[in-house]
């Protein structure tokens, strides 16, 4: 646990990419199975402990801390973990810190009763540093500026094997990864995942910015405004279907629909979309992402809910087809072997999305403004000849998201943030006026955001709102009602949670008009104009 | 609100001490002042008369370069205010020079702490604890979380990673009033004899502790200096040009900040800090909290930091406190 400890620090210290893939990549050769392998499932976010909560954590604490002192110092530090570290009593004894495995071995076969006698015995056991590492590692969530990706791609430098060949074999292996280790590092036989209903990384776009592509050499297609998902098959028709999201998460049971939808062997990429016409939807065929939000996150699903948000998966991409792996293929070639599946997929689960026609890029431009439908986010454009390769690489796929909306807000509300932001007011709540200011109209909240600022901005509002506090509510502060935002947003919904009767859709801070006096702002008829539900 | 000690009154620009009218640390110009230390936001300039010690007049004089109406007061010395006030200037141990102010009028005692710390210090004599009724403290560390660690830990830890990369330097940030000359000297008590650089703007100030008796060793000028000099070295900076152009003149520098948020390892990362030293010359939880029982007052004023936590601590063990919000103080220096 020393050295994982030791890592995380270094971790969390380090600015450099390279540094941090150096500093992975010394610690999974120098450390032995299945400790590196437990701290590799650590660092990608693959360890669930159900025993241990960020509530137990607090639990635990308001044991030994008063909780008010508890609340206000998890506030200042903005991470439980780190404030449970820093306020666990020292012991009596010197710290004996156990090693990795037997900290996960023990955190498995905690019950949520046993939780809070054992946990403490190891925390007992550790010094600051090695409580922040185990606290982390219990609680699932590292949250230290390491993505799963770059744990990865630290594997791959430590062992000299290839990143897509670890993406590959990811999915189909559980931790402590001994399988993975004994392939990279002692280059024994892959690990067989063949037979396995597995995720396959995704291929992902840049953003176009700038550019300007040649459409001779580019497919235009719409970019769907649902959740990216790939469903994947094998077993023939005894098979097993997974549909799993972006991330590589496995979603099959929330959409029950498509357990028995994909007759072949296949691995299918597309876009999940509700059917409707309700919310802004195109006719008897997507609904907005807000109807969509209905079905998202839900362990059940009930027989209204089938019925009144039915899913289907409007097809982007074919990466695997019976025997073949096509992902070597150019993309015009695998979208004509999607092309010639489709007759063979229920119509009611599947639909092709269409390449959008252009003739040159202007004309391309003219068509994305004039896109006013809710399901479409923005265009897509893909290099013909792009072979299906995991992750983005750049100049094969651009994504080209429409222009969003914009309204003047006022500041009304600050919270602190958390992670890298903590202690900064970071978290803002804004309002538009209710009618007209100057006749002594009030503001009313239309909305939240944390981000579309730099780090440079982030100091000033920060500043900003400790000198205009007129109220403090804990990590709430109220504002004086002075700074306006230049909120920017997808769409805007009409909403029953919200006593604006308003619910953005991706708000993010545009621009921060300093220049800007408040009752300008605009009033909340400005932002219902905008509904299109 | 309504208080036993009228005659001293919290306002937001400083403490008031109605019968000598005259101010404590005000943040506004007034005529007659009275200052605890030397850093900015205690210490301003522009006031008809300013009483503190000789060090704390002596670093403002170099700061503002004014002297009009300067009178010394050194410790343990009482002064006789108008109004029948004594006043008393009593160590803090916070930075040279740094003092408490023991306030008396009408069998009534007040001391007002200014910033103070309770760990050893060579640049300064220690706080001394002085029984009052009503205690005027900050609270900058005033939350649990702080347990700043004996420095010689945390002076062993740069020392430790100087030596692990000798064809780098450690850049140090530290306040250049106080902390960045603490630092030095624990880092000559712990024998490290080779030259310190200084950046150009910590280079008054070290010279004036020197002038003051405080021992750091050779000193030289970043400014001075060529890269290769520099490899293996220690380099101090303040804060603010850890992240600047500045430091590009370095050899391939390890950054380092020594101050009481290092404790905490996001307000380190927001400072791009590689080596976080957990240094502070203000009290941390259990200084404060130890520092009130000691004293033992009928009352314990807060004048600025995380006063919620400590407010809540004398609530959970029944002893007076009040939080004063006053304006002006920099919560966040250290």
């Amino acid at each position: 646990m020393e050295r994982f400890a030791a890592l995380i620090d270094a971790l969390v210290y380090t600015r450099s990419r390279n540094e941090k893939l150096q500093l992975i990549a010394g610690y999974l050769r120098a450390t032995p199975d299945p400790d590196r392998g437990w701290a590799l499932a650590a660092l990608t976010g693959g360890l669930d402990f159900p025993a241990v909560k960020a509530s137990t954590i607090r639990n635990l604490m308001h044991e030994r801390v008063d909780p008010v002192l508890w609340t206000l110092s998890r506030d200042f530090v903005g991470d439980t973990a780190e404030t449970a570290s820093l306020l666990w009593p020292a012991g009596e004894s010197p710290p004996d810190p156990p090693s990795v495995s037997e900290t996960v071995e023990a955190l498995a076969a905690m019950t949520r009763r046993s939780v809070f006698t054992e946990l403490p015995a190891l925390l007992d056991r550790l010094d600051a540093s090695g409580r922040f590492a185990l606290l982390k590692l219990a609680t699932g969530a590292m949250r230290i500026g390491i993505s799963a990706r770059l744990a990865k791609i630290a594997f791959a430098q430590a062992f000299d094997v290839g990143v897509e060949e670890v993406e590959e074999y990811w999915h189909g292996l559980a931790p402590p990864y001994r399988a993975l280790f004994a392939w990279a590092a002692e280059r024994a036989p892959p690990p067989d995942t063949g037979s396995l209903p597995l995720f396959r990384p995704f291929m992902l776009a840049h953003p176009l910015d700038d550019t300007i592509v040649d459409l001779e050499d580019y497919v235009a297609e719409w970019k769907w405004d649902g959740i990216r998902v790939q469903l994947v098959h094998v077993g023939g028709e005894q098979g097993e279907t997974r549909l799993y999201s972006r991330s590589g998460d496995d979603i099959s049971g929330t959409f029950p629909e498509f357990l028995d939808a994909l007759p072949m062997d296949a691995v299918l990429d597309g876009e999940l979309l509700v059917r409707g016409v309700h919310q802004g939807g195109e006719k008897g065929g997507a609904a907005s992402f807000n109807a969509l939000q209905q079905r998202l996150g839900r362990k059940t699903v009930s027989k209204a809910m089938l019925a009144d948000f039915p899913a289907f998966i409007r097809l982007y991409d074919v990466m695997i087809l019976e025997d073949d792996d096509l992902r070597g293929l150019p993309w015009t070639q695998r979208r004509a072997r999607l092309e010639a599946l489709m007759p063979r997929l229920p119509a009611d689960r599947f639909d092709l999305s269409p390449v959008v026609d252009a003739e040159h890029f202007d004309h391309l431009a003219e068509i994305r403004a004039g896109a006013r439908d809710d399901a479409i986010e923005g265009l897509m454009l893909k290099r013909k000849d792009s072979p299906y390769i995991a992750g983005r690489k750049t100049g094969l796929w651009y994504k080209w998201k429409r222009d969003p909306l914009l309204v003047d807000c006022v500041l009304m509300y600050a919270q602190r943030g958390s992670g890298k932001r903590s202690s900064f007011y970071s978290d803002y709540t804004f309002g538009c006026w209710d009618g007209d200011p100057d006749a002594g109209a009030d503001l009313l909240p239309v909305g939240k955001a944390y981000f579309g600022f730099t780090d440079e901005e982030l100091r000033k509002i920060d500043r900003y709102v400790r000198t205009h506090t007129v109220n403090r509510f804990g990590p709430v502060r109220e504002t004086d009602r002075s700074l306006v935002f230049e909120v920017a947003f997808d769409s805007v919904h009409a909403s029953k949670r919200h006593k604006s009767g308003l619910a953005m859709r991706f708000p993010r801070i545009h621009r921060i008009r300093w220049d800007k006096p408040a009752h300008e702002a605009d009033r909340i008829d400005a932002l219902r104009a905008l509904v299109r539900d | 609100m309504a208080h036993d000690f009228a005659w001293i009154r919290p306002e937001p620009h400083g403490i008031h001490v109605v019968p000598a009218d005259c101010w404590i640390d005000p943040s506004e110009p007034v005529d007659h002042a009275l200052v605890t230390h030397g850093h900015a936001d205690h210490a301003r300039g522009g006031h008809g008369r300013t009483v503190a010690t000789p060090e704390t007049l002596a670093i403002m004089k170099l700061r503002y370069a004014t002297s009009g109406g300067a009178v010394p007061a050194g410790y343990s010395e009482t002064i006789r205010l108008p109004g029948g006030v004594d006043a008393t200037f009593v160590p803090a141990g916070h930075v040279l020079g740094s003092a408490q102010i023991l306030l008396e009028h009408a069998g009534e005692r007040v001391v007002v702490t200014g910033d103070y710390k309770r760990c050893p210090d060579p640049t300064c004599p220690p706080f001394e604890v002085t029984p009052c009724d009503v205690f005027i403290t900050e609270a900058t560390f005033g939350l649990p979380v702080f347990c700043h660690p004996p420095i010689e830990t945390e002076i062993g830890k740069l020392l430790d990673r100087l030596a692990a990369y000798p064809e780098r330097c450690v850049l140090v940030g530290a306040y250049a009033l106080g902390k960045a000359q603490r630092v030095i000297a624990e880092l000559r008590r712990a024998g490290h004899d080779r030259p310190i650089y200084l950046h150009g703007a910590l280079e008054r100030m070290c010279r004036l502790y020197e002038d003051w008796g405080v021992d750091l060793g050779e000193l030289r000028l970043v400014s001075d200096a060529k890269k290769e000099d520099m490899r293996g070295h220690i380099v101090v900076c303040p804060p603010s040009a850890l992240n600047d152009r500045w430091s590009r003149r370095l050899p391939d520098p390890i950054t380092a900040m020594a101050s009481g948020w290092m404790r905490v390892r996001q307000r380190a990362r927001q400072r791009n800090v590689e080596l976080p030293l957990v240094i502070s010359d203000h009290a941390d939880w259990g200084e404060l909290t130890r520092t009130v029982e000691e004293v033992d007052p009928h009352e314990t004023w807060i004048t600025h930091g995380r006063e919620e936590a400590l407010l809540r601590w004398h609530q959970l063990r029944q002893r007076r406190a009040r939080a004063l919000a006053l304006v002006g103080y920099e919560d966040e220096d250290d």
